[in-house]
């Protein structure tokens, strides 16, 4: 069997700038492995401004920002496999996976740095009432479709969700000649950020209806109409609001679920909140020496902040690997009034780390507090909040103890 | 006159409350950096942005290559710079930052390349 320290499943921006941290830190057997033919994963079809700006300071396209991190991978020799699906992860870190190439491969690691991403929620999470015919596509696909393989999806357009990808598609199908005929949100307030409502929607025109859902699908072949509706506060459609639009095309931005089948098989716990591992503050999931950064951890609203992250855990994965073991993790980060999720779900209480949350509703002029036991430990005002930005906090050791459990809450 | 601008200069997304008689700020309030009256400036004059959009490629390993402008356009031209880009077809190989137009429509933007194509 194949033996690496350290194997990297996912060569998308987490994997590939773990991969250079790693290899930074002095940590030289380093596996990529990658399902498509080409590192970069999602930001290769992402090919929208506004990516790097935290990073280099400059407004890049995904491609550019991935190319950047791929020249220095390669540069640096580290090895990758792509066209290569991981098919199973045992918690003692031997990895199964499929590679075009090199066929059946077995590789026992050191290390597993779980990188894989996410994937998007589909129709049938919804279970959407109606027929099922050709026109219906996750924002994520529509856009591999058209930025990556040059086939356009179709020309009157109704969008479900006002996800980020959602927005981003609506400006794109509009600049290739589409009509996008509105963008329907079943929450009171939208989920994506403020900047995409203004440059992708209000920019060209097209309307967002917040506490609307679609209740029907018709059409036989091809989509030929949605019905659309109004939801009281509790998502229910109201009767009587239906509207019925023709359309030959559903775009959905409903959600993104990071992608942990690989995880499960590791034995690693889940938290239901972000639908990613349990991680304590060195990234290090259930399982000593799996970790996860990235989308697959939690989805991220910029990509420039999953590099950070990943690199965090390329620091402590290389700890881990040249010291045998990292600090002892016993104190739970539990996520309190208003706050949805909180990483790391686990602390030592004895080093500085990022804590990351996102609050449960829009916000405005309140403050993030941060307690361990009765102290406090962190308090941050915030003139708005919004569910649809991630906060990151930078929490200080000088300020912890290593004996009580921590509490986020919004107050 | 009073307006309420979202800033798309970067993530934070401000929501900018701005005092404004023609094209003339009088006040903002709400931005968190100095790039925000400029933003709300050049919006009440001369609205700009960048767009990204894919050029067909022959002989590649990929049917396309994404491009985007190296500076922002006038809002109102989007279109025409589209149309202009859509009549644009490369050979691969093709490499970030190739110009595939200089000064489009003589708007001081280039269209570059930002994704590498190698030939099939």
């Amino acid at each position: 069997m194949m033996k690496k320290q350290a194997v990297i499943v996912g060569g998308g921006p987490a994997g590939l700038a773990a991969a250079l941290r790693l290899r930074e830190k002095g940590i030289t057997d380093i596996l990529i492995l990658e399902r498509e033919h080409l590192l970069g994963g999602i930001l290769r079809q992402c090919i929208h401004d506004g990516f790097g700006l935290t990073r280099f300071g400059e407004s890049l396209s995904g491609p550019e920002y991935a190319q950047r991190f791929i020249n220095r991978v390669l540069e640096e020799g580290i090895e990758c496999i792509t066209d290569c699906t991981v098919l199973d992860i045992t918690g003692d870190k031997v990895i199964t996976a499929a590679s075009r190439k090199q066929g059946l491969l077995q590789i026992q690691a050191d290390a597993v740095l779980l990188t894989m991403g996410c994937r998007e929620r589909t129709r049938g999470a919804l279970a959407t009432p109606g027929t099922r015919p050709a026109g219906i596509y996750t924002a994520g696909v529509a856009q591999n479709y058209i930025n990556l393989q040059n086939i356009m999806v179709g020309h009157e357009v109704v969008i479900l969700g006002s996800g980020d990808i959602g927005m981003i598609m609506a400006r794109r199908m509009t600049l290739e000649g589409a009509h996008v005929k509105g963008v329907y949100e079943v929450q009171s307030y939208p989920s994506g950020l403020p900047r995409n409502i203004e440059q992708c929607l209000n920019d060209y025109g097209i309307p967002l209806h917040l506490s609307h859902t679609v209740v029907d699908i018709r059409g036989r072949e091809r989509l030929t109409s949605v019905v659309v509706a109004q939801c009281d506060e509790h998502f229910r459609p109201i009767p009587g609001t239906e509207e019925e639009i023709p359309c030959d095309t559903l775009i959905l931005s409903v959600g993104l679920i990071p992608e942990n089948e690989l995880s499960l098989a590791a034995g690693v716990e889940l938290d239901a909140r972000t639908r990613g591992a349990f991680v304590d503050e060195n990234c290090q999931t259930s399982v000593p020496g799996i970790f996860a950064a990235g989308n697959v951890l939690h989805v991220h609203d910029l990509v420039d902040f999953v590099s950070l992250e990943a690199e965090a855990l390329a620091d402590s994965a290389a700890e881990y690997l040249l010291e045998g073991s990292l600090p002892e993790c016993r104190l739970t980060v539990k996520a309190g009034n208003n706050v949805g999720h909180v990483i790391p779900q686990r602390i030592s209480g004895i080093r500085p780390f990022t804590l990351s949350l996102r609050v449960r509703q829009p916000l405005s002029n309140v403050s993030i507090v941060v307690r361990q036991g009765e102290k406090e430990i962190l308090r941050k005002k915030m003139r708005k909040a919004l569910p649809a930005e991630m906060i990151q906090l930078p929490v200080r050791a000088d300020k912890l103890n290593d004996s009580e459990d921590m509490e986020v809450f919004v107050e | 006159m009073k307006r309420t601008f979202t800033c798309i200069v970067c993530p934070n997304g401000c929501e900018i409350e701005t005092e404004y008689e023609g094209t003339e700020v009088l006040s903002v309030t709400g931005n968190l950096c100095p790039k925000g009256r400029t933003y709300v400036t050049q919006e009440l004059v001369d609205p700009r942005r960048t767009i990204a959009t894919s050029v067909r490629v022959l002989n590649g390993t990929m049917p396309l290559t994404s491009v985007r402008l190296t500076s922002p356009v006038p809002k109102a031209r989007i279109f025409d710079v589209m149309d202009e880009i859509n009549r644009q077809t490369l050979t691969a190989p093709v490499r970030i930052g190739d110009v595939v137009i200089r000064n489009i429509l003589g708007l001081n933007s280039d269209v570059i390349v930002t994704k590498n194509i190698d030939k099939a």
